[in-house]
C-alpha cells in the first residue's frame, strides 16, 4: 500500500513532507547559513559565488537569485527556511507571503485587513481547474 | 503535596506581534484591537502567575534545521537564550527553565511511552517568546520558569491530533508525580488559520477557527480526530499548528475524569500580518 498524501489535493499549496525535504535539503541548509551575520554579508557581496559553495541544483540557485519563492518551494524549499533570505533582504513575512500570490504588496495587505482569502473555492485542485 | 495544573492558556504566536510590542506600536490602530483583546488575560495573569509554565510551541527553522527534526522534544536546561531569527534577537529577557522539574517530566513521559527528545541547548524563537510577551508584557525578567516543549509541525508527517491530546494527558500525570507544591500552567501556542506559502497564501477561515475554539472547550476528544489535511484545507498549511493546542487541552482535569474547566477569557481577531489570532484561558476548578 502506498504512503497516503491526501494533501496533494489542495491548490496553491505545497506540503513540506519527507520527499520535499530530501529534494530541498541543501537549499534549506543554505538558508540556515544566513542565520549568521558574517554569512549574510558574504552572500550579499557575491550571491552567485556564495551559492556555488552549496550542493544545490542550478534551478534552486536560480530560484534564489530570482527571489522566486514559489519556484524555491516547488524545488523543496520550506517557507520557514526561505524566510532567512527574506530577513537578509529586509523583507517582512507579509511581503514574502504576498509575493507568492501574484498580488501586489498593497493588494495583499488590503486583502488581509479585509479578513484574508476565503477558503471557499480554494479547497481542492478541481476548484482551480487543476 | 504534589504539583498540580491550575490552568491552560492558548495563543497564536505571530512574529509580527513581537515586532509590534518591541517597537512600541501596540497603540497603533492596526494593532490596538489585538492587544486590547489580551488585556483581560493580562489582568488575570497578574493574580495567577504560576510557579512554572509547560509551554508547547514549534521552532521555526531556528534551533532545529534539517540536521535534527524531533517530533516531540523537551527543554531541560537551566536557561534558554532568545534566538536571533535573522533580524537580531528580540529585546526580551532570557527564558529561565526549571531543570529539575523538566527532567522529572521527561523521565515520566518516556516511561509513559512518549519517546521525547531531550534538549539542553535550545535558543527559543518567537513561537515561545511572543505568547510570553502577550501575557506578561515587557518585564525585566519573566515572572516564572518555563519548560519548552517544541513540537515538529514543519516537516510532514506531524504528530496526529490524537497523539497530541494523549501527550497532554501524559504531561498531566507527570506533573502530578512531582513532589513539590507547584502551580503549573500548560500553554498551547500557534495558529489559528494562516497560510504563508504558495498562491493560496493569506487564507483565513473564521468559521473553522471559531468552531475549533468551541470544540476545544466542549469536545476535545472528537476534535483530536481531525486529520491534518482538514487543517491544511480549511485553516491553511500553517494553520495545522493548532494541533499543538490539543497538548495543552489534554492536560486538563476533565479528560482525567475531573470537573470541566472554567473559561476565563476567549478572544479572536483578524488579522495580525498573515494570521488569524485566537486566545483562550481555561482555569481548573479549585
Amino acid at each position: 500500500m502506498p504512503l497516503e498524501k491526501p494533501y496533494l489535493d489542495v491548490p496553491g499549496t505545497t506540503i513540506f513532507d519527507a520527499e520535499q525535504s530530501r529534494k530541498g535539503y541543501w537549499l534549506n541548509q543554505f538558508c540556515m547559513s544566513l542565520m549568521s551575520a558574517e554569512n549574510r554579508d558574504r552572500f550579499r557581496s557575491d550571491e552567485r559565488a556564495y551559492l556555488d559553495e552549496w550542493d544545490m541544483t542550478e534551478d534552486q540557485k536560480q530560484g534564489v537569485l530570482d527571489r522566486d519563492l514559489n519556484k524555491m518551494i516547488s524545488l523543496g524549499g520550506n517557507i520557514y527556511f526561505l524566510a532567512k533570505i527574506g530577513a537578509t533582504d529586509g523583507s517582512s513575512f507579509q511581503q514574502m507571503a504576498g509575493s507568492m500570490t501574484g498580488m501586489s504588496e498593497d493588494e495583499y495587505r488590503e486583502m488581509m485587513i479585509n479578513g484574508g482569502r476565503s477558503a471557499d473555492g480554494n479547497r481542492y485542485l478541481h476548484e482551480w481547474g487543476e | 503535596m504534589a504539583a498540580r495544573i491550575t490552568a491552560s492558556v492558548y495563543s497564536s504566536h505571530v512574529p509580527a506581534i513581537g515586532v509590534a510590542i518591541d517597537q512600541n506600536k501596540t497603540d497603533e490602530p492596526y494593532w490596538r484591537p489585538l492587544f486590547e483583546g489580551y488585556e483581560p488575560s493580562r489582568r488575570w495573569m497578574e493574580d495567577n502567575v504560576p510557579d512554572a509554565i509547560v509551554l508547547v510551541y514549534n521552532d521555526h527553522a531556528t534551533s532545529f534545521s534539517l540536521d535534527f527534526i524531533p517530533t516531540f522534544a523537551i527543554g531541560t536546561a537551566a536557561v534558554f537564550p532568545v534566538a536571533d531569527e535573522g533580524w537580531g534577537p528580540r529585546p526580551v529577557p532570557p527564558v529561565v527553565g526549571h531543570a529539575e522539574f523538566a527532567s522529572h517530566i521527561a523521565q515520566s513521559l518516556i516511561q509513559q511511552d512518549f519517546d521525547m527528545t531531550i534538549v539542553n541547548r535550545l535558543a527559543v524563537d518567537h513561537g515561545l517568546t511572543v505568547p510570553l510577551s502577550l501575557l506578561f508584557g515587557q518585564p525585566d525578567a519573566w515572572p516564572c520558569p518555563v519548560i519548552p516543549i517544541p513540537v515538529n509541525v514543519v516537516q510532514y508527517p506531524l504528530p496526529s491530533g490524537e497523539r497530541c491530546l494523549a501527550l497532554g494527558k501524559a504531561i498531566r500525570k507527570a506533573v502530578e508525580q512531582f513532589d513539590e507544591p507547584l502551580n503549573v500552567q500548560v500553554w498551547g501556542t500557534g495558529g489559528m488559520s494562516h497560510q504563508l506559502q504558495g498562491r493560496r497564501a493569506g487564507l483565513i477561515n473564521r468559521e473553522f477557527d471559531n468552531a475549533f475554539l468551541d470544540r476545544l472547550i466542549a469536545e476535545p476528544e472528537s476534535l483530536a480526530a481531525t486529520p491534518h489535511v482538514e487543517y491544511i484545507r480549511e485553516a491553511g498549511s500553517e494553520g495545522v499548528e493548532l494541533v499543538m493546542w490539543l497538548i495543552a487541552r489534554g492536560a486538563m482535569a476533565d479528560l482525567a475524569g475531573g470537573p470541566a474547566p472554567t473559561i476565563r477569557h476567549r478572544f479572536y481577531h483578524v488579522p495580525a500580518s498573515n494570521t488569524a489570532v485566537g486566545h483562550l484561558i481555561l482555569e481548573e476548578a479549585e
